[in-house]
């Protein structure tokens, strides 16, 4: 076979290379050398961007494993494998981004014997340690029928509701809890974004964006694959969304209201810049857009609105992680080009991982041969034609 | 009985002899280029800052209830009975979260090592455990830093700031803030000017307390949560299971 070198592949190759390098000098000259954190600013790019954005963007795959298996909403069995690929993979590549910024990653397995729990770290910690095997288990399914083995394939369904359940536990709880992380700084975080409410918002944005990144990835993959796009599963998760974004809002302007924030937020500064391009991305386009039925319908709009929600609750978190802490400290933190590179690598492995398993392995479309819960009826309304879609 | 430091900042003369009591203590580096050094790192656990020819300590204020330790995953720091917040290098696995969520923000880190600790001043544990005063206490010349039972320091300070009101500002900074802390200040000059957060920015509430009102929750909101989950698991298949034998009834009158 030849290698024929795309433009994606440049890319793809000088990515790698630089985040090698920067890697080398992560290892090899300390945290202090490849990044630009401090003892004032001491959570960077890797923490905001890798951590707490890189959970939420792999929140796809605990929210249609629940509308599927927990919910039974039939219409969007399409979307499960790819959204819990995509979750599997997110959580691999979040530990993967941990063992950089941890000072000692080699003790990451102390979490296991010297256990605080009082801490909400040692908390997210232990779900997403538990959570990445329940993904492996979501996923394995993929592997057997590849290879064609069938008892394994019923081994799992035999404890598929365990998985399901304990799964959505699992995510509930340490998406939320990444929100947790920060009520213990009430003094350091500006109070645009502090609130007693941060992990009901996290919980909210995470299922916000599970929908958006789902969206995302199926038209992105429709367009890799060159595979036909399930409309109605788009109509159905826009819909969705819009329902999403409304209660996120709502909730989040109650939360200002009920602290006199109101009219703060309004006046010019610089915490009100960022939050009005967080609020912009994440409420205003996005639910405008999806307000429409003409969007609702149209994969190429949905599209733009999922991009949008997307952005703007990435920028929400950063603002959190650190714009948010900019004023306490006193100056601002610009991450060093290491710092990107690295991050820039491990979102670059990502899609790469991607790719090769959507290739390799039954992730699109063949599900319906065996599928992973016990057969059920199809009845007529889990076909949903066009004409109720944009309902 | 727990013990503290109290500071009494006008009686600092400036003489830094408590930094360099505490680099030895700790064996670090000290010369005259890191005497000159006017921030606290990873190599200079406290520091005496110069502000209008009043001087002011900073250290680790040692809180009753510190929320490094609270936030710690692994529980390398710890509040000892005698006082102290200790440090247990061998447990730490670096996640810098006790440096974030420091309402002082006191902890350092040693962000050029291959693997990093985080320092801050840990209170001569093995002294106090002895019965002898910290480094920074005993050699100090004219008892600005004082070493005792918290107590007997709380008492001592309120003497003096009542015997000589004009000297000093009416307030005893680690009474009360965030739930108290093992090391005590009364000066003349605004902590603040030196650093310290403002008493009412950081309250009187214990920081663990912040998350401990959502953590506590959590072993009751699992089993629940659980019940809800499975509910709706049972009811939406259940559905299922009750359709196809409705559908296979339907099938068997046709025949």
């Amino acid at each position: 076979m030849k290698f024929k070198l795309t433009l994606w592949r440049v890319i793809f190759i000088v990515i790698m290379v630089l985040g090698l390098y920067s890697s080398f000098v992560r290892y090899f000259r300390g945290l202090g050398a490849v990044s630009n954190m401090t003892d004032q600013f001491p959570w960077g790019l890797w923490i905001g961007f890798d951590c707490l954005c890189g959970v939420m963007l792999a929140a796809g795959g605990f929210c249609m494993v629940g509308a599927v298996y927990l919910f039974n909403v039939e219409r969007l069995h399409a979307v499960v494998r790819p959204a819990v690929l995509t979750a599997f993979l997110g959580y691999l590549l979040f530990i993967v981004g941990l063992m950089f910024d941890l000072g000692r990653p080699w003790f990451i397995w102390h979490q296991i014997i010297y256990r605080n729990p009082h801490s909400v770290m040692f908390e997210v910690g232990f779900c997403v340690m538990t959570y990445t095997t329940v993904l492996f288990f979501e996923f394995l399914p993929n592997v057997f029928e590849r290879l064609n083995w069938k008892t394994p394939i019923k081994w799992i369904q035999k404890i598929y509701p365990v998985l399901i359940v304990g799964g959505i536990l699992l995510s509930t709880l340490h998406q939320s809890s990444l929100g947790s992380l920060y009520l213990i700084m009430p003094s350091k975080l500006h109070p645009f974004w502090y609130t007693p409410a941060l992990p009901f918002f996290f919980f909210g944005s995470a299922v916000a964006v599970g929908l958006a990144m789902t969206i995302f990835e199926s038209t992105q993959s429709a367009k890799a694959f060159g595979r036909q796009l399930e409309l109605p599963v788009l109509v159905t998760l826009g819909g969705a969304l819009l329902v999403a974004l409304w209660v996120n809002l709502l909730l989040r302007f109650e939360d200002y209201f009920h602290r006199g924030l109101l009219r703060e937020i309004f006046k010019p500064s610089y915490e009100a810049y960022f939050l009005w391009i967080e609020l912009t991305l994440t409420f205003v386009i996005p639910i405008t857009m999806l307000s429409f039925k003409k969007v609702r319908v149209s994969p190429q709009l949905l599209y733009l609105a999922s991009i949008s929600t997307v952005l703007g609750f990435i920028t929400n978190r950063l603002n959190i992680a650190l714009i948010g802490f900019e004023t306490y400290v006193g100056h601002h933190y610009v991450p060093k080009w290491t710092e990107f590179s690295i991050t820039l690598m491990i979102i670059a492995v990502g899609f790469a991982l991607f790719g090769v398993a959507a290739r390799y392995l039954p992730i699109f479309g063949e599900e319906e041969k065996h599928a992973v819960v016990h057969p059920r009826v199809r009845s007529a309304e889990a076909t949903p034609v066009l004409s109720h879609a944009g309902d | 009985m727990s013990k503290a430091i109290l500071y009494d900042a006008t009686m600092c003369i400036g003489c830094k002899q408590c930094e360099g009591a505490c680099a030895q203590q700790n064996h670090l580096p000290y010369d005259d280029a890191v005497a000159a050094e006017s921030v606290q790192s990873a190599h200079k656990y406290t520091v005496v800052l110069t502000k209008d020819d009043k001087f002011m300590r900073r250290l680790c204020m040692h809180c009753q209830k510190p929320a490094c330790a609270s936030v710690c995953p692994v529980g390398a720091l710890h509040k000892t009975a005698e006082g102290p917040v200790v440090y247990d290098v061998w447990k730490c696995i670096g996640c810098r979260y006790c440096m974030v969520a420091c309402p002082f923000s006191q902890p350092r880190y040693e962000w050029q090592a291959l693997n990093p600790r985080v320092r801050k001043c840990i209170m001569c544990p093995d002294r106090v455990v002895a019965g002898k005063p910290t480094a920074c206490a005993e050699i100090c010349p004219t008892g600005a830093t004082r070493f005792g039972e918290r107590e007997a320091l709380i008492n001592e300070a309120k003497q003096r700031i009542q015997q000589n009101p004009s000297n000093y500002r009416p307030h005893i900074y680690g009474l009360e803030e965030v739930g108290g802390t093992s090391v005590l200040l009364i000066s003349s000059a605004n902590v603040e000017d030196y650093g310290y957060p403002a008493s009412a920015r950081i309250g009187d509430t214990p920081m663990p307390e912040y998350t401990g009102r959502v953590m506590e929750r959590i072993p009751d909101f699992i089993p629940l949560w659980t019940m809800v989950l499975g509910g709706i698991y049972w009811v939406s298949h259940r559905r299922d299971e009750v359709a196809l034998a409705e559908a296979q009834e339907k099938n068997g009158s046709a025949k």
